[in-house]
């Protein structure tokens, strides 16, 4: 089975390091995996979105067309890919940012207020680690031992300090 | 073997680290710049050098110098970069250099765009410069391709004295994969009956040269290189052969597109329809005995690629044109989806 992610947001809202850390959890678990950024002028700010692939079978196109799970961080991209989403998948957003209408009634929506909570607990910019949170607490995608190592393996040494903050980021995330 | 994640650039560049590459000099430009960055970092940790030249013209020109040493070489670059490269390649070729060339590929012509692209097709395996003269050509279609692919690269263009060519895309380079890396024992050639790297006083000094300005003997040197390439398509050529068997319909398609048409020949045996995938790793040589073992059954043909069509007319030279072959493609920088590839196998399928 394959599970297709979409991650998309405005550029700097970690939208590629959040898929980052999905594709990492996918090598810690020996998945197979891709992960295929947008790249370009909008990584210089506009709209950044980043396909992720997990599967047992080696990934064939690694571009997400019509995801499984969808985590949309801001209006634009939500508006954009909500319709895309498989019937029966799951859709994850950032409810600080996004007024939504859940007009489809064939997926499930995971609203989580990701930025107001991220400013609360001071953790400036883990919106984005916020959602994963939510994502492996609603999904049987990933455990968080695994998400943890994930996390780990992506947080660069010179910021070590920081993965403490990230797997506080992951727990608000699974308990809103 | 331990499993990495890598971006698709980052892991050629790796990869040529390892194949013993002591030279790289390149110029930046989208989407492969992730590669030349990778070895800025990495080369002189690994005792090479890189050097980010003023143009591309220029880094080719410096391959040649290191080259005609040699040592192990290599540029990098993407579709309007390897157009400015043509010159320098053509010389390359015309003074027996090995040399490994790096394409990247997006959308042109002109500057074209920055997405994914396959339209170099034609560049690569015809005229990647003037005069009579190939490269080897390797099309990967995964990240870890990418890697085996170097290495084989550097290989085959220090066996054969010429220069061998990574076609890769922007999709390609862009992405993350997990990925091995082999262990590599740089095959020492012996190239001490060539290369001109220094005699003191004790050889004949060695000549690099492209020029030969009595038309018999610039004909003989590139006879003698033509019998090269005949041992070349004899023994060089590789192709990954999916369900071909008993299919009706053969999708043929080569680099990242492969991948969506795979997934899409998946998508049509799920529905009862016999598809199956031609995917040749060599576009130079041209796999034709595979393709042909492939196309056997086939009732029809189906190119599938991120251009206008640049491989049809070699699909139909290596089958004689003894069945019919159809080509559905996008180009731009606009990248197939399965969805649509499937649509095609069904709408030939439907009319055989």
């Amino acid at each position: 089975m394959t599970t297709e992610i979409l991650l998309a947001g405005f550029g700097g809202q970690g939208v590629l390091f959040a898929g980052k850390i999905l594709a990492y959890c996918g090598l810690m678990d020996s998945k197979e995996l891709s992960w295929l950024p947008s790249y370009g002028p909008e990584m210089r700010g506009g709209t950044a979105n980043c396909s992720v692939c997990i599967s047992d079978q080696p990934i064939g196109s690694p571009l997400v067309l019509t995801p499984d799970i969808l985590i949309a961080m801001n209006q634009p991209s939500f508006d954009k890919f909500v319709s895309e989403v498989r019937p029966g998948g799951k859709v994850f957003y950032d409810s600080t940012l996004i007024e939504a209408e859940q007009t489809r009634t064939d997926i499930s929506y995971f609203p989580i207020e990701s930025s107001k909570l991220a400013d609360d607990n001071e953790l400036k910019g883990g919106s984005n680690i916020i959602l994963l949170g939510k994502v492996i607490k609603e999904t049987s995608l990933f455990s968080l031992e695994t998400m943890k190592k994930g996390i780990e393996k992506v947080v660069p040494a010179s910021k070590a300090h920081l993965i403490g903050n990230n797997f506080k980021a992951i727990e608000i995330g699974m308990n809103n | 073997m331990e499993r990495n994640l890598m971006k698709g650039n980052e892991a050629l560049a790796e990869a040529a680290i390892r194949a013993g590459c002591k030279c790289f000099f390149g110029y930046p430009i989208t989407p492969q710049t992730e590669l030349a960055a990778y070895m800025a970092k990495r080369m002189h940790k690994a005792g090479g050098v890189f050097l980010q030249a003023e143009s591309e013209i220029a880094a080719i020109n410096m391959v040649l110098g290191a080259a005609s040493t040699g040592v192990r070489a290599m540029t990098s670059s993407s579709s309007p970069g390897i157009s400015l490269k043509s010159e320098g390649v053509s010389y390359i070729a015309g003074s027996d250099l090995p040399a490994v060339i790096i394409n990247v590929q997006r959308g042109g012509p002109g500057l074209g765009g920055i997405q994914p692209s396959q339209a170099d097709y034609w560049q690569a395996t015809k005229a990647l410069g003037h005069g009579d003269f190939q490269l080897i050509v390797y099309a990967p279609a995964s990240v870890q391709e990418m890697v085996d692919f170097v290495v084989k690269a550097f290989d085959r263009a220090d066996k054969y004295r010429m220069p061998a060519m990574i076609l890769a895309d922007g999709l390609l380079g862009q992405m993350m994969e997990p990925v091995s890396f082999p262990e590599i024992n740089p095959d020492a050639y012996d190239k001490s009956s060539w290369a001109a790297n220094g005699h003191k006083n004790k050889r004949e000094h060695h000549i690099i040269n492209s020029l030969y300005l009595k038309p018999d003997e610039l004909q003989n040197s590139i006879v003698e290189r033509y019998k090269k390439y005949e041992i070349i398509k004899e023994t060089e050529t590789d192709a990954e052969l999916y369900l071909t068997e008993d299919c009706d319909v053969l999708v043929c398609a080569f680099g990242a597109t492969a991948r969506v048409a795979k997934s899409a020949v998946n998508d049509a045996r799920a529905q009862g329809i016999k598809a199956g995938l031609f995917r040749p790793k060599t576009l130079w040589p041209f796999p034709v005995k595979e393709l042909n073992e492939a196309a056997k059954n086939a009732k029809k043909l189906l190119s599938v690629e991120m251009s206008m069509g640049q491989m049809v007319d070699d699909i139909k030279l290596a089958i004689n044109c003894s069945k019919p072959v159809e080509f559905f493609g996008r180009t731009g920088g606009v990248i197939p989806t399965p969805v649509e590839v499937l649509g095609e196998i069904k709408r030939i399928g439907g009319t055989l």
